[in-house]
């Protein structure tokens, strides 16, 4: 488990938030596996209407093409990093 | 040469409309700052200056410490924005990561969201790198924006796309050519392309 309290395994929320979001339509609702952690920042989400803005640990995720875009995608393997918010993952696992 | 002659060559309009709300903020806030005396004219030439004058070049010359200083390469991919500090170039509060491409990886970087880019270190972003399309096509077909660029990539290498979603920024470290053994850290730097730290180019 990391200090965000996930395993490596994760899943973004498929949350249609409105306002200001730093987490990719295209990577809702996907798993993949956290590449590495880092520090944590102001959350953004209110940090651009310059509310309070409490620190969440920023995660990079790892997915791989064929998670994001289907089995057909024509290079499964490769791979897309992308930094989320802890409070935007989710175990993998979880229903 | 007047303009009575036809246009052969595209004609950039002049900007005749009214002005954007951006553009009279910005232009109220500048007056009000000068006028209060917080700011005077000189120190914002000198910071426009100072923005202009940042170029792929001070990537391009990380890159080749990296490739010439073992140790280097290492706290480079460890912490990058605390190795470029120490290289003396004052990246403010830019939080940097490193990633390597090597003979059986590629990397390239990509904002969907917006157009994050790493200018302390390589400077105003191209055209191409803010447009919806590069934005876009990066993440769902990134080997056909390669070819695009010129690039294909040996049998068997993985590519890896890098989001710059949040508050990190992302430079590529190429893969040093091959035959350079003999050269030294300021001419390898003279080989290290913009394109090639975005990671749409291999050197």
């Amino acid at each position: 488990m990391t200090e965000a309290g996930l395993p490596t395994r994760v899943r973004v929320k498929a949350w249609a938030l409105p306002g200001h979001i730093r987490t990719p339509g295209y990577l809702r609702g996907k798993t993949g596996e956290i590449e590495r952690r880092l520090p944590a920042f102001p959350n953004p989400e209110l940090l651009a209407y310059r509310l309070p803005a409490p620190e969440v640990p920023l995660l990079r995720v790892r997915f791989t093409m064929a998670e994001i875009w289907g089995p057909d995608t024509p290079h499964p393997d490769d791979t897309l990093d992308a930094e989320i918010y802890a409070h935007w993952l989710e175990p993998a696992d979880a229903p | 040469m007047p303009h009575d002659h036809t246009h052969p060559h595209p004609l950039r309009p002049d900007q005749d409309g009214p002005l954007t709300e951006a553009q009279l903020t910005e232009i109220a806030l500048r007056e009000l700052l000068i006028e209060k005396g917080v700011l005077t004219p000189a120190q914002i030439t000198a910071q426009v200056t100072a923005m202009d004058a940042r170029s792929p070049a001070n990537g391009a010359a990380v890159v080749a410490r990296a490739w010439t200083d073992p140790a280097f390469r290492e706290r480079l991919l460890t912490n990058g924005s605390a190795a470029c500090r120490e290289m003396g170039y004052d990246i403010g509060t830019l939080n940097l990561i490193a990633v390597e491409n090597t003979a059986v990886t590629h990397n390239v970087i990509v904002c969907t969201l917006c157009s994050c880019y790493p200018r302390n270190l390589l400077g105003l972003p191209p055209d191409w790198y803010k447009s919806r399309a590069y934005r876009s096509r990066t993440v769902r077909d990134p080997r056909g924006v390669l070819a695009e660029f010129g690039t294909t990539l040996r049998e068997g290498m993985t590519v890896r796309v890098h989001d710059s979603t949040a508050d990190m920024r992302y430079i590529v470290v190429p893969e040093r050519p091959a035959g350079t053994e003999g050269l030294d850290a300021e001419a390898l730097a003279a080989m290290v392309t913009r394109d090639g730290m975005i990671g749409v180019t291999r050197l």
